[in-house]
């Protein structure tokens, strides 16, 4: 197994496992540290990191899980994420965590943060309240004040006083991890066969587990092989993913989409991973640079209201600068946000004449043929129609 | 009804005049080039609007009103043709299915479009998504008012407040550019002060639900009592209206009826009602002599028997407060104690949970609820679940078994604890 193989057996495993083993490592290599698990979709993690704390991104159990006494709290016409991540804390999966912390996001991420509360008494939980008034003249102090309770909090958790400069730092720990997911982004996008969409995504939900300054040099070891990993062009149309910003589709879905000739290319699979538009711009104030970040330089998602057209928008502009010839809709099954935002995005998609379909999946799915099908097909459209268009 | 009784029927009575003439002079607001404003139930600020000179479009109301009247599920069906799920929201899809049907209401009115849709982001993030999709299919602008969600057990802090303030003073100049018009700061001051007097009124309504039997079902009746107070709060029409109520609600008391003939079990109500099958849905708690005495959808719009109550010394602070605390912005352990306390207060006997797929903001944490009240304070708690706008929920035959079997078991838990 050569160095690349085995940096992304080690990825793909993390990304599966329902032990956690990365965190649990770091915890019996630092027995006074403090794990912190987030839910999707975004959560301002250099808070965490300045105070020592280790952020996990929790994107729920997967295809992996039986869930069994999370049925009991979580109606059948939730989403399976909600459901799954309850199951882990239910099953001690996540007892090495020492707090837990959920944001603006939905109504189910917002009543499950009380929920949580009830039935883990013991383990820190929070909610974080992200403005949705980005207008307001009020709304950066509020958003500041709150970064700064939950910094306080982590603080007491972790038990380490720490400086405006210790977020400072982490904010460029931060900003390092964000510019290397980016390159790879880029190397996806400009040749989807040099790295696979499972490669490029295990790769970007590793990043929510690994402590960052660990995992940064191994993604430059990465970058590195694989400019120069041996591999050939194949054909396929090029396709933005939409709508799985927070439950995420199984490594199966992701494979039958590389399958079936569909390269994405832009995505917003784990957006929370990689939040941000642009590098942070920094001041002598990190508090306000990364208050300044969420306010203008985060990607434009549903879990953060700005403007209405915003949006659809922007994933014209996804579409157009990556050169793709079509949008997937890959979406949870009762994930609202994301099915409210389908119909705006599909106005703005049909007007610039952009093709689409729309699949919808669950973790605990096993059949992913009628979502090959479907994927083939759209391939197979955009190919013939696309000739047909230039004969 | 006898002719003995001077009140009985009057908030029936008032409240469908009240009501027409409000869609009446709605219909009428461009023709006259007055400005319209949509926004929601939850932490509503129609005094500040209507102080600005707006008339108002409250979207849940029309969607709970095609609800009732059977025209809920076609407008879903137009929505879902538009691409909306199944899965979403039947208010918003209600919405959006009357809107591209061109507006008319169920009693014939036409829905005026708004000139601002007002985003009062109270304890509902589909609010947000629901108001996005208006500003596009009105390409109306649209304005938020972002309520932080609240933590902890001790209410809001200073600086939420401060931050909800702040944004109701920054929408007043948007409502001046819009409307043309300066904002009337006596006119909001009075109304504040009339919505405080209603306030103390409806307690007292909904309050009277403490003694046996209650005059009042504090659920299925107290909500269509609630309407005027959470549509037209702060005119001198919904004062009225709710001295009305209170004299019906108070002769009852002294003639000693009941919206039932007996009452047999107290009963608290979590979740909202099946709007498109109401009348069955009440049958099947009525069969068995069920009284709701206190219910939380009936505070949807405001808990004012907590003991809040809007100032008219304090306009813009109160307004803040009052949209911070609405129910569906308060956490589970709120929820909870509030529950828990009127169990208490109202003597209740079982909670029953309707769980509505539409509205998670409801519905997630139920299942928590019915395990405390059940193992913690051995409280009997039915669950069940349909929706509040969608009819193809309600599967009747299987609810009115779990209800059944719910009542024939408590029946008999009294039975063999008298043994």
């Amino acid at each position: 197994m050569n160095r690349l193989q085995e940096i992304l057996q080690s990825v793909r495993e993390e990304t599966e496992s329902l032990d956690f083993p990365g965190p649990r490592k770091w915890k019996q290599a630092n027995p006074d540290g403090r794990c912190v698990g987030f839910f999707p979709v975004y959560c301002p993690v250099e808070i965490l990191d300045a105070a020592g704390v280790l952020p996990v991104a929790l994107f729920g159990g997967g295809e992996q899980i039986e869930v069994e006494l999370a049925d009991a709290r979580v109606q059948s016409f939730i989403c399976s994420i909600s459901r799954s991540t309850l199951e882990l804390g239910l099953t001690d999966r996540l007892d090495f965590m020492d707090g837990m912390l959920f944001g603006s996001l939905c109504d189910v991420a917002r009543n499950l943060s009380g929920v949580w509360a009830r039935n883990f008494p013991d383990t820190y939980c929070d909610y974080l309240h992200f403005p949705q008034n980005l207008a307001s003249d009020q709304a950066m102090d509020f958003y500041v004040h709150d970064l700064k309770r939950l910094a306080g909090d982590m603080a007491q958790l972790s038990g380490k006083s720490w400086s405006d400069e210790d977020l400072a730092l982490s904010l460029d720990r931060y900003e390092s991890l964000r510019a290397r997911l980016r390159k790879l982004q880029q190397i996806r996008c400009q040749e989807p066969w040099r790295l696979s969409l499972e490669e490029f995504y295990c790769l970007l939900r590793a990043a929510g587990r690994r402590k960052v300054e660990a995992y940064i040099p191994v993604l430059d070891e990465v970058i590195s092989i694989l400019e120069k990993r041996d591999c050939r062009p194949v054909d396929g149309i090029r396709v933005v993913l939409e709508g799985s910003f927070c439950e995420q589709p199984s490594l199966e879905l992701i494979r039958s989409l590389d399958q079936a000739h569909c390269f994405v290319v832009e995505s917003d699979l784990a957006r929370g991973m990689c939040w941000f538009q642009e590098p942070i711009q920094r001041s002598d104030d990190p508090w306000l640079d990364l208050a300044r970040a969420y306010f203008k330089h985060a990607e434009a998602s549903v879990v953060r209201h700005r403007d209405p057209q915003e949006r659809s928008q922007r994933l014209l502009q996804r579409v157009q600068d990556s050169g793709a010839e079509g949008v997937i809709f890959c979406t949870a099954k009762f994930c609202e946000p994301a099915f409210y935002d389908f119909v705006l995005h599909k106005r703005v998609l049909e007007q610039a004449d952009v093709p689409y379909i729309a699949v919808e999946f669950e973790e605990k799915m096993s059949n992913f043929e009628s979502i090959r099908t479907q994927a083939e097909t759209f391939s197979e459209s955009i190919l013939f129609f696309g000739e047909e268009a230039m004969a | 009804m006898s002719q003995s009784y001077l009140h009985q029927g009057s908030g029936q009575k008032l409240q469908r005049k009240l009501l027409g003439d409000w869609y009446q002079n709605l219909q009428e607001a461009p023709q006259r080039g007055e400005k319209v404003a949509y926004l929601f139930i939850s932490g509503n600020i129609g005094e500040l609007l209507q102080a600005c000179g707006f008339h108002l479009v409250y979207p849940e109301v029309n969607a709970l009103q095609c609800g009732i009247k059977k025209v809920a599920g076609p407008n879903i069906l137009s929505a879902e043709d538009l691409g909306y799920s199944g899965d979403v929201c039947g208010y918003v899809k209600n919405d959006i299915g009357l809107l591209t049907g061109g507006n008319q209401m169920p009693q014939g009115t036409v829905l005026p479009p708004p000139d601002l849709l007002v985003c009062n982001y109270a304890g509902c993030a589909t609010y947000l998504r629901w108001f996005e999709a208006l500003a596009e299919f009105y390409q109306a602008e649209m304005v938020v008012v972002d309520v932080p969600y609240l933590r902890g057990t001790d209410g809001p802090t200073a600086e939420e407040k401060a931050y909800v303030e702040r944004q109701l003073r920054e929408l007043v100049t948007v409502c001046e550019r819009i409307t043309g018009q300066e904002f009337d700061p006596e006119a909001y001051r009075q109304a504040v002060a009339r919505s405080a007097q209603t306030e103390d009124l409806w307690v007292d309504i909904l309050q009277s639900a403490k003694r046996k039997p209650s005059p009042i079902d504090a659920y299925f009746e107290a909500v269509f009592f609630m309407a005027p107070i959470y549509v037209m709060r702060g005119t001198e029409a919904c004062l009225d209206y709710y001295r009305a109520v209170k004299e019906e609600i108070d002769e009852r008391v002294q003639r000693g009826i009941g919206p039932l003939a007996r009452e047999e079990v107290r009963i608290l109500m979590e979740g909202p009602p099946a709007w498109p099958h109401f009348r069955r849905f009440w049958e099947m708690f009525k069969k068995w002599g069920a009284v709701s005495v206190a219910s939380t959808y009936s505070k949807v719009g405001g808990v004012w028997d907590l003991g809040f109550r809007h100032d008219p010394d304090r306009p813009f602070e109160s307004m803040a407060e009052y949209m911070l605390g609405c129910y569906t912005n308060r956490n589970w352990g709120m929820r909870s104690d509030m529950l828990k306390s009127y169990a208490e207060e109202y003597e209740a006997d079982a909670l029953v949970i309707h769980s509505v797929k539409s509205c998670r903001s409801f519905s997630v944490g139920q299942a928590d609820l019915r395990e405390q009240f059940i193992r913690e304070y051995d409280i009997p708690t039915l669950f069940i679940e349909s929706d509040l706008a969608d009819p193809r929920y309600f599967a009747e035959a299987q609810m009115k078994n779990r209800i059944d079997a719910f009542f024939e078991a408590l029946k008999h838990r009294r039975v063999t604890a008298q043994v």
